[in-house]
């Protein structure tokens, strides 16, 4: 069975994730509760005509596979897999507000176009006449470890050699506007000072492009090798423990093996529980890393997290603004990502030196 | 063994509830394609449509669903179909082997965002719908409504997606990840589809005429179909009957056009020459090919073009399109065409292209116009979608 590498890497997001090395101009914005992306500069990449009618996701998904290729060395790859949760919302939006403000009249096919969930995977695959395996998911918080999970098996079973893989989500002025009146968001007038000691529900939200060069070949530019990933609908917050042992079991490691840990915290005190006890305890002496106060919250906000952990085993290093606790280990090798969103669609990955 | 065990099937579209209601539906030529009456548009004088006669109210009821239940259209008939598939494969415990769900939606419960995209700041009894417009959602519902804890994923690729559900949940089998796993999809009827694909100006305003010289589009439809696949194992310990077996699958990107398949039909091509090098099979040992066969004139010019491609200088076997039955049923296409295709192994049944007159003018392709019974051992059933997305299965028997 073939092993599965992060061979490169392109992000974009509520930070300045390209053109640095690794989070050293991170900001964490307390004051707002929806962020939005540090813009690249996207005539670099895409001509200026096709960029004004691309949708935001289908711009950042290009820009960051493009950069993901690029630090790969490759210029085409065998398969495109994509997660998103909402895929391109903004024209989902405009399409169905011209629906229902001129009674089904005057409608143009543009926003209908992108805003089918498999826009931005087809329009990589257009872009680099990519005519292999093109799949895309779309299962809220797991999304993306769908689109993993998936690679991982191509690899193994020896069907594609090269596949890129991303998690895509983008923000619209009326989701949010709904999602705040869910209650997912947080009060802009109650936010907390730091989302790890957060006593209030609902996160800060944000938007991004998360893209992977996943080889079969373990290269000089190599971040890491994905070990594995599982996923879960449903777990009661005392199984989280037990789910996890037994998944690193499955890779022949204890917790005590782990040189870090990622967790999806969000500051909603509601489902943080999941991450508080395990913080707390079982992995109290392991460095601990939380990212969504810089990514903000979205369903393939964990694309994020693997960015960083990929970033942390290729630098050795752990940038202040993502500790959660002061723990350091001589050497970053095995890294555990475990993700959730309102206590649902629960997520582990592995990756290792 | 030839493939992964399919042991059991559930299905609602508009020519029946049941898989026994669309298999009489599809040998007695009963069609499902009428007036929309479910969802109040402007549109309604002048399409067709696959719609399943059954109001949310009903389906509700049916379900025994709480009042303050939330859920879409597309979550309850979803419900449905996997429930019936669920029950087929006697499955009594759904968690006792590592299960899975694999669904496939196009846009999830939009027809609860647009029925209260509006009405949500003034009516705080509706905030709980906004949850349903979640790809996922539909997929979620499914699996709480069965119990099922484990892997639970959706695909979306547009028309497609259903193909690709039952390719995930196929290779989930085959490598040994799982041991059981329900695949399918579902889609209900929704003003935005209707919209959309009008814009596209691919809407028939007639009954649709597949691969028909004068066709003039395609009629939308809603419908949910699923499937159990399980492994060898199973089948044995519990000495299962195993209706057929998933025994090719290929996925392709035509890399031509966001919406318009190419002249040539290269993602179509692709898709099936990969279907046929995952089984082993030979393009001559197909009896029956399900095609995808919208009726758009794009679509089937293409699909005939790749078939000629596949069959270069040997006769393209038996073929039709079961859309002039159902209408497009968007992501749950290739769902409802897989319990086609079983069905036709387990009938020995070619079920007709209705509405066919004239062959097309660019090449010699005629469908099978009456149902005609012949022994089926392996069914070719083609999915495409936006985004140049082409799937293809082939079903065999067991």
């Amino acid at each position: 069975m073939k092993k599965t590498y992060i061979n490169g890497v392109g992000c974009i997001s509520t930070q300045k994730t390209f053109d640095t090395v690794f989070l050293e101009e991170a900001i964490e914005h307390k004051n707002e509760t929806v962020l939005s992306i540090v813009s690249p500069i996207y005539k670099d990449y895409i001509s200026p005509a096709a960029s004004r009618r691309m949708a935001k996701g289908v711009k950042n998904g290009i820009v960051a596979s493009a950069l993901a290729l690029k630090d790969a060395h490759l210029e085409n790859i065998d398969a495109i897999i994509t997660g998103t949760g909402l895929g391109c919302i903004e024209d989902s939006e405009k399409f169905l507000k011209n629906i229902l403000d001129n009674n089904e009249e005057f409608l143009t096919p543009t926003a209908f176009i992108q805003s089918t969930h498999n826009t931005v995977g087809a329009q990589i695959a257009l872009t680099l006449q990519c005519k292999g395996y093109n799949f895309t998911y779309v299962n809220g918080a797991v999304s993306f470890e769908s689109a993993l999970l998936d690679a991982k098996m191509q690899i193994e079973e020896n069907e594609a050699n090269s596949i890129l893989v991303g998690g895509i989500d983008e923000t619209g002025d009326y989701t949010i506007s709904l999602f705040k009146l869910a209650g997912r968001v947080k009060d802009e007038n109650n936010l907390p000072n730091d989302i790890l000691n957060s006593t209030s529900t609902g996160a800060i939200y944000g938007e991004g492009a998360a893209f992977f060069v996943l080889e079969n070949e373990k290269k000089e530019n190599t971040y890491a090798q994905i070990l594995d990933v599982e996923i879960i609908n449903t777990l009661q917050e005392n199984e989280v423990e037990a789910k996890i042992t037994a998944f690193l079991k499955a890779n022949n490691l204890e917790i005590s093996d782990l040189d870090a840990v990622v967790l999806g915290f969000n500051g909603n005190i509601d489902s943080d529980i999941y991450y508080k006890n395990i913080a707390e305890n079982a992995f109290a002496k392991i460095p601990q890393l939380y990212y969504k106060h810089l990514s903000g919250e979205y369903d393939t906000a964990s694309a994020f997290a693997l960015w960083m952990a990929s970033k942390v085993i290729k630098t050795q290093e752990i940038p202040e603004i993502v500790k959660v606790n002061s723990v350091e280990k001589p050497i970053y090798s095995n890294i555990l990502l475990y993700n959730q969103l309102n206590g649902k669609n629960h997520s582990f990955t592995l990756i290792s030196k | 063994m030839k493939g992964v065990a399919i042991t059991g099937m559930g299905i609602i579209s508009s020519i029946g509830n049941s898989v026994e209601e669309n298999y009489t539906s599809l040998i007695e030529n009963k069609i499902g394609i009428s007036r929309i009456t479910n969802i109040p548009t402007v549109h309604a004088d002048v399409i067709k449509v696959g719609e399943i006669k059954k109001t949310n109210d009903e389906l509700v009821d049916e379900l025994k669903l709480s009042q303050d239940n939330n859920f879409s259209r597309t979550a309850m008939i979803g419900t449905i179909a996997a429930k019936q598939a669920v029950e087929n494969a006697g499955i009594t415990s759904i968690n006792e082997f590592r299960t899975g769900l694999i669904s496939a939606t196009s846009v999830g419960g939009m027809d609860m965002t647009e029925k209260h995209y509006y009405d949500y700041f003034e009516h705080p009894e509706l905030v709980k719908y906004i949850a349903c417009h979640d790809g996922g959602d539909v997929a979620e519902k499914i699996a709480e409504e069965l119990g099922l804890k484990g892997i639970v994923t959706t695909i979306s690729t547009a028309c497609s997606s259903a193909a690709n559900a039952i390719m995930l949940g196929a290779r989930l089998i085959k490598t040994g990840k799982l041991d059981r796993v329900i695949v399918g999809g579902a889609d209900g009827l929704a003003k935005f589809t209707i919209n959309g694909f009008k814009t596209l100006m691919i809407l028939s305003d007639d009954f649709n005429k597949p691969f028909d010289n004068e066709r003039k589009g395609l009629n939308l439809g809603e419908a949910a179909a699923y499937l159990v696949l399980e492994s060898d194992e199973i089948v044995a310990k519990q000495n299962k009957k195993v209706l057929a077996r998933v025994s090719g699958y290929g996925n392709a990107n035509d890399a031509f056009h966001q919406t318009a398949s190419s002249e040539n039909g290269d993602g179509a091509y692709l898709a099936m020459k990969k279907a046929f090098e995952v089984s082993g099979l030979k393009p001559s040992q197909i009896d029956y090919i399900n095609v995808h066969g919208t009726a758009t004139p794009n679509n089937d010019l293409s699909e005939g073009r790749a078939l000629l491609r596949i069959y270069q200088d040997i006769k393209v076997p038996d073929f039709s399109s079961t859309k002039p039955f159902t209408g497009h049923t968007l992501a749950a296409a290739a769902a409802i065409e897989a319990v086609y295709s079983v069905l036709a192994i387990q009938n020995n049944v070619v079920y007709p292209n209705l509405n066919f007159e004239n062959p097309m003018e660019e090449f010699d392709l005629q469908p099978e116009t009456s149902l005609k019974n012949k022994t089926i051992e392996h069914v070719l059933s083609n999915s495409f979608g936006f985004g140049g997305n082409c799937s293809t299965l082939i079903f065999s028997k067991s």
